[in-house]
């Protein structure tokens, strides 16, 4: 009897069952695509962040002084430490592989320019655009275009591979360099593919493959710097600490954190004879950023939820409501306040596991648009979320019905059939 | 013009022509106070269905401002955020020729109050043992707030002291005693107040203050730093300005940081609105459901007065009058709500107030109503499909 009169319920009253039913799924996507978002916003603006720039800097452990002036070096290149190329890979097999997004070489040189029948003193700068490095059996593409996307070429991007090289902006135009240009430089003649733009001190430089610069140097292998963009989080009282003073298990976190002073503690392990430190403009203040960003988010998801509670106690406690004379007609004949509340209840249920599981899904559709309209990436929500959701919104259904259903029950028969309140 | 019973339409101005219109000027008064007096005791007698169709409104106009309050003001909000990450123009005299005197206080006046301004002076110097190392002028007091993340162990605050970068400490002073430093010829003596560390080119520099530097080297400074606040545009504007202001200068945006910004703001900003049109679609349901059921629940009032010989636009005018007041109460009441946690929000998570942003309140007040004025339309125009009749007899 009680199984039949929820089903009759659902089969009598479709219009009145779809409008809850769509104000609960309505209610779900919202707070399954808000929550989705939330918990994903972090990485994604993190990953945007880092279009900021490197945020370590790994560096020969020995290394002299940088005498380094408007992008122009003014010490001996072959001066001090290099760092070997060979165990730039490892980078990518540290504790923090997924975290770390790339990392360019850098290899300054000084070079010569031949020019219609002059020499030029020139910085040039050997990296790697876009290198396929290998670890292991690990393939990864790395190199300045993704770790430093505001760096900017008219003409094409040099491969890593080739004897092409890039001239500065401002260096392009005092010389009047355009890209196919051909160029001697100490005695080797390179072909111009591009004109680089950078805002920075690269604009006076040449830039080039790594391997034509060690060529230039004399030194196969050599790495002067690494820059390494690495996904940190924000800096707590804990990352400040000194690793040497911590017990174990305060050390274990803080190593198995990713703060950037611990990456670079695990880089500087990962290649001999290396220091490794934060770039303090970029790391210190993307942590504030991303703080600031994340907590927003969350207050905001938290608006999204209460307003999604909102709909769905608000449309179920109408549709009680509607039902006043058909809860006299039950208590007419004999219900009891238990048995019309159960009944009730019971078709909450139902409809909110349904609008559930269809909002459940709508959301994760709706989250992976956002994600692929704002962030150009995939937003996906865990399947253990849904449990979660689907208690939720039992929940919410049950606690926006509850007061509507006391009123319903509490109503003297007489009136209700009635018609009077 | 055909009138049936009531009639509540203002008459033509001018002589009233027909006795039909006589009379119904005659009934004008007493029925527009009769009208309010409906409006209000059905707020009033049904108490309990009225406050929680306002009660409905009032928060989802108070969810709906903060949202729109935040999205409006987050731009501002991170903008002065990234303003933490320094620089994001430089000045550079052109062909690395110093800046005329007086330039510092030139770009001040340019920008205007919209940023903060370091000067730097460079050259390099060589040390007793004659080792190269590049001194940097500057006015420590405009790099601390331009430039915070500068880690420094103690700021030089007297005459010939020095700040250095820790990678240079072990050549100019390893054991923290006075040193000399030479440039072309001219020697000055310095002690160390403290260390600088940055990850940058920083760490291998010597920090002097500019009156020291430039009663040394006789150098004046070559570039100027300058955190200009403000959307992309108003820094294009301002760009423009410097240009004019020191026309022996080449002003370079710092790409690097303007292109992040704009990233990270915009998408932050398109979150933002995803999210405000959800929680508002999914507010204006809430309200439209309350409603509408409240409507619904009068179906005995609206048989009652249709019976007694109310026109379809009276009835029509009087629940979308209900409506509307209803709506702009509950807009006005959620607005000023909405601001009072939006400025909480503000604190919590920028620690500075959310300007209250009189703009939104239109879009509530216009979003409301419309929705109020949908949710008592549709109901009603379904009941004045059926007979006054049916409904009384509670079918």
């Amino acid at each position: 009897m009680f199984a039949r009169l929820v089903y009759e319920s659902f089969r009598r009253q479709k219009r009145r069952k779809l409008l809850a039913g769509a104000a609960i799924t309505l209610g779900v996507t919202v707070a399954t695509a808000m929550i989705a978002v939330a918990t994903d916003i972090g990485d994604k603006i993190n990953r945007e962040l880092r279009t900021i720039g490197a945020n370590l800097l790994v560096t020969p452990q020995e290394d002299r002084l940088d005498v380094e002036m408007g992008g122009v070096n003014l010490r001996p290149p072959s001066d001090g430490a290099f760092l070997d190329e060979a165990d730039l890979p490892k980078i990518k097999g540290t504790f923090w592989h997924n975290n770390i997004t790339g990392f360019a070489p850098m290899l300054p040189v000084n070079v010569a320019l031949e020019r219609e029948g002059k020499t030029e003193n020139l910085t040039l700068l050997g990296t790697y655009f876009a290198k396929q490095v290998s670890l292991g059996k690990e393939e990864f593409t790395t190199g300045v275009r993704s770790i430093h996307p505001w760096w900017k070429v008219s003409g094409a991007w040099p491969d890593d591979s080739s004897r092409d090289v890039l001239f500065g902006e401002r260096l392009a135009t005092r010389l009047s360099a355009k890209p196919g240009d051909e160029v001697t430089l100490s005695g080797r003649p390179l072909h111009v593919s591009g004109v680089l733009s950078t805002g920075g001190g690269e604009d006076d430089q040449i830039v080039a493959p790594l391997a034509l610069a060690q060529e230039i140097l004399g030194k196969p292998g050599a790495v002067r710097r690494v820059y390494v963009s690495a996904l940190a989080k924000p800096e707590d009282a804990l990352a400040r600490r000194d690793p040497k003073s911590m017990s174990g298990s305060v050390y274990d976190r803080w190593y198995c954190s990713p703060y950037p002073q611990s990456i670079a503690f695990q880089l500087q392990e990962a290649i001999p004879h290396s220091h490794a430190e934060q770039i303090r403009q970029v790391a210190q203040n993307e942590g504030a950023v991303l703080t600031r960003i994340e907590g927003l988010i969350f207050l905001v998801t938290l608006a999204a939820l209460f307003a999604s509670a909102l709909a769905v106690s608000a449309a179920m406690a109408t549709a009680i409501f509607e039902r006043r004379s058909e809860v006299g007609l039950m208590k007419a004949l004999g219900a009891g306040k238990l048995a019309v509340a159960s009944v009730f209840f019971a078709e909450a249920a139902l409809l909110a596991l349904i609008g559930g599981l269809v909002g459940f899904a709508a959301g994760g559709w709706l989250a992976h648009q956002i994600g692929r309209s704002i962030f150009n990436s995939e937003i996906t929500i865990p399947p253990v979320l849904l449990p979660v959701i689907l208690a939720i919104a039992v929940m919410v259904t049950f606690a926006g019905s509850a007061a509507a259903i006391r009123n319903a029950v509490r109503l003297d028969p007489v009136f209700a059939l009635r018609g009077e309140l | 013009m055909k009138a049936t019973g009531f009639h509540f339409e203002r008459p033509h101005s001018g002589q009233p022509h027909s006795a039909r219109e006589v009379a119904a000027s005659r009934a004008q008064s007493p029925h527009t106070s009769m009208f309010l007096r409906m409006l209000l005791r059905a707020a009033l007698l049904r108490r309990g269905r009225a406050a929680s169709a306002l009660l409905a409104m009032v928060v989802a106009a108070a969810v709906a401002t903060v949202v729109l309050n935040l999205y409006v003001d987050v731009q501002a909000k991170l903008q002065r955020e990234f303003r933490n990450y320094g620089a994001n123009l430089i000045l550079v005299g052109r062909d690395g020729a110093s800046l005329p005197a007086g330039a510092v206080s030139r770009v001040e006046s340019a920008l205007g109050g919209r940023g903060l301004v370091a000067p730097f002076a460079l050259v390099v110097a060589r040390t007793s043992d004659g080792q190269p190392i590049v001194v940097a002028g500057t006015d420590f007091n405009r790099v601390r707030q331009l430039d915070r993340w500068w880690s420094v162990s103690n700021w030089p605050s007297a005459r010939q002291q020095a700040l250095i970068g820790v990678r240079a400490v072990s050549v100019v002073s390893p054991k923290n005693q006075p040193f000399d430093l030479s440039f072309q010829g001219h020697t000055i003596h310095l002690t160390s107040a403290g260390t600088v560390q940055t990850g940058a080119a920083e760490d291998s520099r010597v920090y002097l203050s500019l009156p020291d530097f430039v009663s040394w080297t006789a150098v004046q400074p070559s570039t100027i730093e300058v955190a200009a606040a403000g959307s992309p545009e108003e820094i294009t504007a301002i760009m423009h300005q410097l240009e004019q202001a020191i026309p022996a200068a080449d002003v370079r945006p710092v790409r690097q940081i303007l292109e992040g910004e704009a990233r990270v703001l915009g998408k932050t900003r398109s979150t933002l609105l995803a999210a405000a049109a959800l929680i508002i679609l999914t507010a204006a349901l809430c309200v439209l459901s309350t409603l509408m059921g409240w409507v619904f629940d009068r179906r005995r009032d609206f048989a009652i007065m249709k019976t007694l010989g109310a026109s379809d636009r009276l009835l029509n005018g009087f629940f979308a009058g209900e409506a509307a007041a209803l709506g702009a109460t509950g807009a006005v009441i959620g607005f000023v709500l909405g601001i009072g946690i939006a400025a909480w929000i503000g604190r919590v998570s920028f620690h500075a107030p959310v300007v209250p942003r009189f703009s939104v309140l239109p879009f509530v007040l216009a979003g409301s109503i419309v929705v109020t004025l949908l949710s008592a339309i549709l109901p009603i125009s379904l009941l004045q499909r059926v007979q006054p009749a049916v409904i009384l007899r509670g079918e």
